[in-house]
C-alpha cells in the first residue's frame, strides 16, 4: 500500500494516464477535497499538498448505466458508476463491481475504459 | 413587486423542421397577445439558451429576429434552473426600473434538431468533464447514484417513484399540448427499459421540441395579472462528486428564503409547480422543501394528495414527465400552467381555486435552486 507522498509534489492521478487516486489537503485549514486545484477552495490557501490515496473506502452511492452516451461506450453496457467515500475523507466517482452495493468496504484497482484509465472499486478480497 | 401579465406555451414534442427561434417566436408571439402588448410595448428581454444553436447572444439574435429593440437584454444559462432563474431576473429588472416590460423566452427543437446521442452527450456535460465524463456517467446515471443513496437513507422504494410518473401522466392526458397522453400504471414505470438503476425509462422525462414565454410588468396591464411575491436562489455545487450530501441540497434553503421574502408561510400555499426531471427530483425537492414527510412523496401522490382535486394541486399540465422537456422551456411550462391556475383559465384542468403558488427549479444534478412565490391577485 502506498503511504502518503509529501506535499510539493505532484502525485499522478488517473486523470492524467496513472494508476493512482490523488487528492489534495490543506496545510492552514485542514480542508480535503478531490477535483485538483493550485489552491484551498476553502481559504484560499496556494500552497495545499497533493497526496495519493490509499485506495480503500466505502460505497456511498452506485447506479448500473444500461444507457451508455456514446457508440463506443455502448459494448461496455451495463456497466456499474460508484460513489466512494475514500479513507482519507473525500468522496469520488467510478466504476465498480457490478455486485457492490451502498456501506460495502472496497479497494480500487485500475482499469482501461473508453480509451482511458479509470479506477474501478471491489471487495478488497475480491 | 413585479407581474407576470401574460403567458405563452407552444405544444411539446416533435415539431419538426423547426428552429430553436421558430418555437421562441411562436411562445413569445402568444405570450405577447396574452398580456394584450405590442412588440413596441417591450423593452426588456431575458432569453435562455438552446443546446442546438449555441450563441454567444441570444438575446440579440432574438431581438433582431422577432423584431424588438430593447433597452435591456441578456440571455441566462443556469440548466434546469434557467427558467426560474429567468423569472426572478426579469422580477428584479422590473423592481429595479430598468425596463417596463421584460419579455422573458426561451425554445429549442432538442428532440428533432440533433440525434438521441448528440443530446444526451451534451447534457452529460453538466458532469466533470475530467473526473466523471470519462467514466461513462450520463445525466441519468448521476441522478440514479443520487437516487440509490436517497432511497437507502430515507426507505423509498421504485414503487413510490414510479407513483409520481403516473400522477404526472395522469395530468397530462388532460393537456392537449403534452408530448405524452396514454395513461400508465405503477407496473408500467417499473417495467419500463433500465436506463440508469434505480431509474428506468418512465422515470425520466422526454427530450422535446417546444417554447414558451411570459411577459413580466412592472405594473399590472391585464386582467389576469398574477404577482410575483418573492423569489431566492441557493448554489451548492456543480458536480455531483462535488456535492456536500446527496440526500440535502439546497432546495430547503432557497424555498425556505422565497417564502420569507414574500412573507408566506408553507401551509399558505395551495398550488405547486416543482421540477420533475426525473422521478427521483421530484420526491427530493417535494420532501426537501417540506411539502411531503420525508419518504412519503410516493404515497401522498397515490392518495390523491397532489391531484387536481386534492390539497395540493402539483404541476397540472402533466410536468417535465408527460408534458416534455424541451430544455429551457422545460420549467417554464410549470410557470405557465401554475398562471393559468391562479388566473382560474386552466379550463378542464382547472384545480379548485389556487390562490398562491410556490415553484421551484433546479439545474445540474441538483446544484442550482431556484424558488419562486407567485400570487393571485
Amino acid at each position: 500500500m502506498q503511504p502518503e507522498m509529501t506535499a510539493d509534489q505532484r502525485a499522478g492521478s488517473w486523470v492524467d494516464g496513472d494508476r493512482a487516486i490523488v487528492y489534495q489537503r490543506c496545510g492552514v485549514c485542514e480542508n480535503i477535497w478531490y477535483f485538483h486545484r493550485a489552491f484551498c477552495p476553502n481559504c484560499g490557501d496556494g500552497d495545499p499538498g497533493t497526496f495519493t490515496a490509499s485506495g480503500n473506502g466505502c460505497v456511498y452511492a452506485t447506479s448500473m448505466v444500461h444507457r451508455a452516451p456514446s457508440d463506443a461506450l455502448r459494448r461496455h453496457a451495463p456497466y456499474l458508476i460508484v460513489m466512494v467515500d475514500a479513507d482519507e475523507g473525500f468522496r469520488l466517482m467510478a466504476h465498480g463491481d457490478p455486485s457492490l452495493a451502498i456501506g460495502d468496504r472496497v479497494r480500487a484497482r485500475f482499469i482501461e475504459f473508453g480509451g482511458k484509465i479509470i479506477p474501478r472499486f471491489g471487495k478488497p478480497d475480491g | 413587486m413585479s407581474w407576470i401579465s401574460g403567458v405563452g406555451l407552444t405544444p411539446f414534442g416533435k415539431h419538426a423542421g423547426r428552429s430553436a427561434l421558430d418555437l421562441m417566436s411562436e411562445a413569445a408571439s402568444a405570450a405577447l397577445e396574452d398580456a394584450g402588448l405590442e412588440r413596441n410595448d417591450i423593452d426588456g428581454l431575458i432569453c435562455g439558451y438552446a443546446t442546438t444553436m449555441p450563441h454567444l447572444m441570444l438575446s440579440t439574435v432574438f431581438a433582431e429576429h422577432f423584431g424588438l429593440r430593447p433597452r435591456y437584454a441578456h440571455a441566462i444559462q443556469l440548466g434546469g434552473a434557467t427558467g426560474f432563474a429567468m423569472a426572478m431576473a426579469a422580477h428584479l429588472v422590473a423592481e429595479s426600473r430598468a425596463a417596463r416590460h421584460i419579455l422573458v423566452v426561451a425554445g429549442e427543437n432538442r428532440l428533432t434538431g440533433q440525434s438521441r446521442d448528440n443530446a444526451i452527450q451534451t447534457l452529460a456535460q453538466v458532469g466533470h468533464p475530467d473526473y466523471e465524463v470519462p467514466l461513462g456517467a450520463t445525466i441519468p446515471a448521476y441522478y440514479g447514484l443520487v437516487a440509490s443513496r436517497y432511497m437507502h437513507e430515507h426507505g423509498v422504494s421504485e414503487r413510490d417513484l414510479a407513483q409520481l410518473a403516473v400522477l404526472m401522466r395522469a395530468h397530462a392526458q388532460t393537456h392537449p399540448g403534452a408530448q405524452f397522453r396514454s395513461p400508465i400504471d405503477v407496473d408500467a414505470v417499473l417495467a419500463s427499459r433500465p436506463i440508469a438503476s434505480p431509474l428506468k425509462l418512465l422515470d425520466c422525462c422526454p427530450v422535446s421540441d417546444g417554447g414558451a414565454a411570459f411577459v413580466i410588468s412592472r405594473e399590472s396591464v391585464s386582467g389576469h395579472g398574477v404577482r410575483i411575491r418573492g423569489a431566492a436562489q441557493a448554489h451548492t455545487h456543480q458536480h455531483v462528486s462535488a456535492a456536500p450530501s446527496l440526500t440535502e441540497f439546497g432546495a430547503g434553503m432557497s424555498c425556505a428564503d422565497a417564502l420569507h421574502s414574500a412573507n408566506v408561510r408553507l401551509e399558505d400555499i395551495d398550488y405547486a409547480a416543482i421540477y420533475d426531471s426525473f422521478t427521483i427530483t421530484l420526491t427530493i425537492l417535494l420532501e426537501e422543501i417540506g411539502l411531503a414527510p420525508r419518504g412519503q412523496a410516493g404515497a401522498l401522490a397515490a392518495a390523491g394528495h397532489f391531484s387536481s382535486s386534492g390539497k395540493l394541486p402539483l404541476n397540472t399540465h402533466g410536468g417535465l414527465l408527460s408534458y416534455g422537456h424541451c430544455g429551457v422551456g422545460g420549467a417554464m411550462a410549470h410557470l405557465v400552467e401554475a398562471h393559468l391556475q391562479l388566473t382560474r383559465r386552466g379550463g378542464d384542468r382547472q384545480a379548485g381555486a389556487p390562490s398562491m403558488a410556490l415553484l421551484h427549479g433546479d439545474g445540474g444534478v441538483l446544484s442550482s435552486h431556484v424558488s419562486m412565490v407567485l400570487e393571485a391577485v
